[in-house]
């Protein structure tokens, strides 16, 4: 199952964690750092796969990661996994950020991750691969936006919802 | 409304965030907006509860506390609006856990949404409890998610799947009301839902035996024509990376394969053809494709023996090697390194594409592909693989270099097949990379080189060649001047050439050129640094036309700064100049070093080869201070403990070099005798010198034609006869030999240092006056460590001689002082002499509670009476 899902940029500073197996919160940021510290030391020219992660996981902990422009995207992960497919679900989840955001960016990520976590979820269920057509979440994504706006115009709280969507 | 509730919005926190220029800053910001949370939290502010927790997700995810935010989550998850829900069930998600009871209060909530009419809000639901789903909600909730895997949407029921997996694994009892609606899951024509129930089959399996009966009996047909049709289907656009159908269907059809054909012949059987076909037909020129093959080399290694499948799978993992991509071949690595276990003939076959591996860029494909090596050696093909090893290390990273060493010297020691071959490869090794090797390795040369007594000249020669070219490898270094102070002669004289040799011309000027200049480096070691000077010691007996320049060399090092070096060079100097006569029995070639003894002492155990020496080691001459009966004392170390050399990184090994067995000293039952006055064993070893050099009657019998140059105790046995009437004669003596030995420095004080037994204490100056001068040599009893021995010693400093001269000591209650009477009562002016007075004084706190002592001085000068008073605290600790 994959054991959490992390955005992290160039300069350290997480964009998004989700972990699906549970980790106190002082972990969590442990963790971050940990990934990040290795991350930022590996040249370019080597795989996306990372096995000693040290102990805050099972000691069969893999990593998987892709470096775009100023973000890593990192899935962690166990054995049950298949390490290359985990890599494509990398692509999947930055190609269905790309269709949603149209183009996406670092900014995008930091305004909109109440999205992102949305489109996250759409993708990942529970540690597992919940959908791998990036067409088919960005159809579910936007049902919910829909949904959300036209409630939400009825209500008062119009004001202080986030405008996500509103882009 | 409250004031807090007009404050920022989201966008604007998080850009007031982004705006900080320091964490200080950050944590600033941070803190307001939390207090401006709480108190809207605690004015229960409606309007803002979803907004602030969408600040608070963002708070969290920057690594500050938000537990504060709990309970809104279960508000908004309570109120009726979607976008409430939607936020309060994220912030559920992420700011709580399964181990919090407020997680009970959101069951009911939950199971109230799994059954709402919006099915997004039933989504909103299965998604929240697929993620953060205790053991007791997974009970309260089952039958729900059971009943939404019939759910006419595809896309709940495929969250439901998911769910499924949470609720079997937190209470697996629940696994077989899953069972039948996973199988009709399997039917499913959504890719959606079908690649969902998949994994839930694959959980199913896991935790139920029952389940995979189920489904290897009824659902095995099924999954591989599902399987084959997705190999043979045509193109589907919207499943297909880069070109491929649906890879991760694919994956997961074969994982569930996999775990179906595990250990059961007849299912294995079955999927044969499929995965055959998978394995031959898949493209793999691009990441999906080789995703897929990657899956099913897996499976064909866990399903029932095929051999023909399985040589396919390697051969697809040889391929992989070749990639261009490095993730393909740092897994294909991995799977290599389990394939050994199934089939290690057919990973044989790529040998050669593995160690082009070890040549890869990439350091992590590096390392897994050395591992894979190292497993991949046998006896039949170390010369080769060790070959390229070794010519790969010349050009491998510094880094990797430690890495590589390891892996090589443990290949050569495990599998070399003679001895000659072990001492060539780790020459190159030492050669090469001699200052990336750990100690062992170069321990284990030396050990090896001693016990091949037909390739002493051989392996003094090469190393002595090697030197000339890679002087700066420090292990090889070490090595060759060791070997060149044992076997000097047979480099000169070339003794026990091998045909394959070539002729070398060293003279003995050449041998002592090496060893002096390695000494004299200054990159070089202490370590390093002591075997050039027991090497120079041991071929100023070897080469007699050298001796002098020997002893020259090791003049300028009695001054060195170094203790060890100072110390050794002033023995050795003395040996050389005053003790000619015992010096070629002092530096006798060393004993073969135990290979059994030394690997057990590698795997960090206790040599098992002392049973002869238990009942004697207890009682041996110097060994009291040593904890357990070491079988080897260190033969030329004058100072019984705090050797420097121990504490180097040779350590023991070094004092088994050094060293001599003793184990014959248990015929010397007269010289144990002697020991309790505190002789050193080289005293005893020495003290022989004293009687010779008084034409004592035994001197014949010391001749070498007693020798027996086989045995390893020849030295002492041969000793042990004469010396054993001659020590009795000269022990009452006291230290007369030990003066004997050390002569060059008549009023050394390191005599009165060294002369205990027990841990040695630094002389105190205790009492420093105009006139007079008090100071402290400690001696410890061995075995009696409350006990103190001190010898004060008076000096008189000032121009007038002190008569009636009277020490008197007091001390506190747990000290118990004996005094002896002085050696006089009159003290000659101008430091010309001295009264020395011995104390005895018991700690009853020993260990906890260090010395102290007031003094008292009376003396009388030009007949006037002069009392001088003091109390003396710079005791050294631990007394």
């Amino acid at each position: 199952m994959i054991k959490a899902v992390m955005v992290i940029n160039t300069l350290g500073k997480p964009r998004l964690s989700k972990f699906y197996e549970f980790q106190p919160a002082e972990k969590q940021q442990e963790l971050i750092r940990h990934v990040y510290a290795v991350l930022s030391s590996r040249p370019d020219n080597v795989s996306n796969f990372i096995r000693s992660l040290g102990t805050v996981f099972g000691p069969d902990t893999r990593l998987v990661y892709k470096h775009y422009a100023t973000l890593y995207f990192v899935f962690l992960f166990d054995n049950s996994e298949n390490e290359l497919a985990m890599l494509d679900l990398i692509q999947v989840f930055v190609e269905t950020l790309d269709k949603c955001f149209k183009s996406v960016c670092e900014l995008d990520v930091v305004f909109n991750y109440s999205k992102m976590h949305t489109i996250l979820d759409e993708i990942i269920l529970g540690g597992q691969v919940l959908e791998t057509d990036s067409v088919e979440v960005m159809r579910a994504v936007e049902e919910i936006s829909k949904l959300e706006s036209t409630t939400s115009a009825g209500t008062m709280i119009n004001k202080s919802i986030p405008s996500w969507w509103a882009r | 409304m409250n004031p807090f509730s007009s404050a920022t919005r989201l966008r604007d926190m998080i850009r007031a965030i982004r705006a900080c220029k320091t964490a200080a800053e950050e944590r600033g910001v941070v803190r307001k907006e939390c207090a401006a949370i709480r108190a809207a939290i605690s004015e229960n502010d409606q309007d803002y509860r979803h907004r602030n927790l969408a600040k608070l997700m963002f708070i969290h995810m920057l690594g500050y506390p938000t537990h504060f935010g709990q309970m809104e989550c279960l508000k908004l998850i309570a109120s009726p609006g979607f976008p409430e829900k939607r936020i309060g069930y994220l912030g559920l998600m992420l700011l709580l856990d399964e181990r919090q009871e407020v997680l009970m209060l959101v069951t009911n909530s939950i199971k109230q949404d799994l059954n709402h009419t919006n099915q997004y809000i039933v989504g909103l639901a299965l998604c929240a409890l697929g993620n953060i789903g205790s053991a007791e909600m997974a009970r309260d909730l089952a039958p729900e998610v059971e009943r939404l895997l019939k759910f006419r949407d595809p896309n709940i029921r495929k969250k439901a799947a998911l769910c499924s997996i949470r609720i079997i694994k937190k209470v697996p009892d629940l696994a077989e009301n899953f069972i039948n609606p996973a199988a009709s899951l399997l039917s499913e024509k959504h890719h959606g839902v079908l690649i969902t129930g998949v994994q839930l089959c694959v959980d199913l399996c896991k935790v139920s035996t029952e389940a995979l009966e189920h489904f290897r009996k009824k659902c095995t047909d099924g999954l591989v024509k599902l399987m084959r049709d997705l190999a043979n289907s045509p193109y589907a656009p919207e499943y297909d990376i880069s070109g491929i159908t649906d890879p991760f269907l694919q994956i997961k059809l074969l994982r569930l394969l996999r775990a179906l054909g595990q250990d059961d012949a007849d299912a294995s059987d079955t999927m044969n053809d499929i995965l055959a076909q998978v394995a031959t037909k898949t493209e793999s020129n691009k990441n999906a494709g080789n995703a897929i093959l990657y899956e099913c080399v897996a499976a064909i290694m866990s399903v029932e023996d095929n051999g023909g499948l399985r040589v396919l799978a390697i051969n697809i993992l040889g391929r992989f090697l070749s990639n261009r991509d490095n993730n393909i071949r740092y897994v294909a690595l991995n799977m290599l390194m389990k394939a050994l276990a199934v089939d290690s003939q057919a990973v044989q076959r790529h040998r050669t594409t593995i160690l082009e591996c070890v040549k890869d860029s990439d350091p992590s494909i590096r390392k897994r592909a050395v591992e894979l090596v190292y497993l991949l050696v046998n006896e039949t093909n170390v010369k080769p693989m060790t070959k390229e090893l070794i010519e790969y290390l010349e050009t491998s990273d510094p880094e990797f270099r430690g890495d590589l060493t390891a892996k090589i010297c443990s290949i050569v020691e495990k599998f070399s097949p003679e001895k000659i071959w072990y001492i060539d490869q780790m020459l190159k090794v030492l050669s090469e990379a001699g200052n990336d090797v750990k100690d062992e390795v170069w321990h284990s040369l030396i050990v090896v080189i001693t016990n091949a007594s037909n390739l002493h000249g051989y392996a003094v020669r090469s190393l002595y060649r090697a030197v000339q070219e890679a002087g700066e490898q420090e292990t090889l270094v070490r090595v060759a001047i060791w070997c060149i102070g044992e076997y000097g002669d047979m480099l000169v004289n070339s003794a026990g050439r091998l045909h394959i040799e070539e002729p070398l011309t060293v003279t003995e000027f050449d041998a002592v050129d090496v060893v002096e200049i390695s000494f004299k480096s200054h990159s070089f070691d202490l370590t390093t640094r002591s075997i050039c000077l027991i090497a120079l010691l041991k071929l100023s007996s070897r080469f007699p036309s050298c001796s002098q320049r020997i002893n020259d060399i090791i003049i300028q090092y009695k001054g060195s700064f170094v203790l060890e070096l100072q110390q050794r060079a002033i023995e050795f100097n003395s040996i050389i100049e005053r003790h000619q006569n015992i010096r070629s029995l002092l530096v006798e070639r060393m004993p073969v070093l135990d290979e059994a003894t030394h690997s057990g002492r590698k795997a960090g155990s206790v040599p098992a080869a002392v049973s002869t020496s238990q009942g004697v080691s207890v009682n041996l001459p110097n060994g009291a201070p040593r904890p357990s009966a070491a079988p080897l004392v260190d033969l030329l170390d004058l100072s019984s403990d705090d050797v420097p050399v121990r504490s180097s990184s040779g350590g023991d090994f070094l004092q088994d070099l050094l060293g001599v067995d003793l184990v014959p000293v248990s015929s010397q039952s007269g010289t144990n005798q002697a020991q309790k006055s505190g002789t050193d064993v080289l005293l005893d070893l020495l003290s022989i010198g004293t009687p010779l050099a008084n034409s004592s009657p035994s001197t014949t019998q010391v001749s070498p034609s007693n020798v027996d140059a086989k045995s390893p105790v020849d030295l002492l046995d041969r000793l042990s006869s004469p010396s054993a009437p001659s020590v009795q004669v000269c022990t009452p003596a006291g230290s007369s030999p030990m003066l004997d030995l050390l002569n060059g420095f008549p009023s050394s004080p390191p005599i009165s240092v060294t002369e205990g037994n027990g841990p040695a204490y630094p002389s105190i100056v205790a009492f420093e006056s105009n006139s007079l001068k008090l100071t402290f040599n400690f001696l410890k009893q061995p075995g009696n460590p409350q006990t103190t021995l001190i010898e004060a010693s008076f000096i008189n400093k000032s121009q007038e001689v002190l008569t009636n001269f009277i020490f008197q000591a007091a001390v506190p209650k747990f000290l118990q002082l004996h005094l002896d009477p002085a050696s006089g009562n009159m003290l000659p002016a101008n430091s010309n002499g001295s009264i020395t007075q011995k104390l005895k004084l018991t700690n009853s706190q020993h260990g906890k509670k260090s010395l102290v002592m007031r003094i008292r001085i009376a003396y009388k000068v030009n007949n006037k009476d002069v009392v001088e008073e003091g109390q003396i605290n710079n005791f050294p600790r631990d007394l």
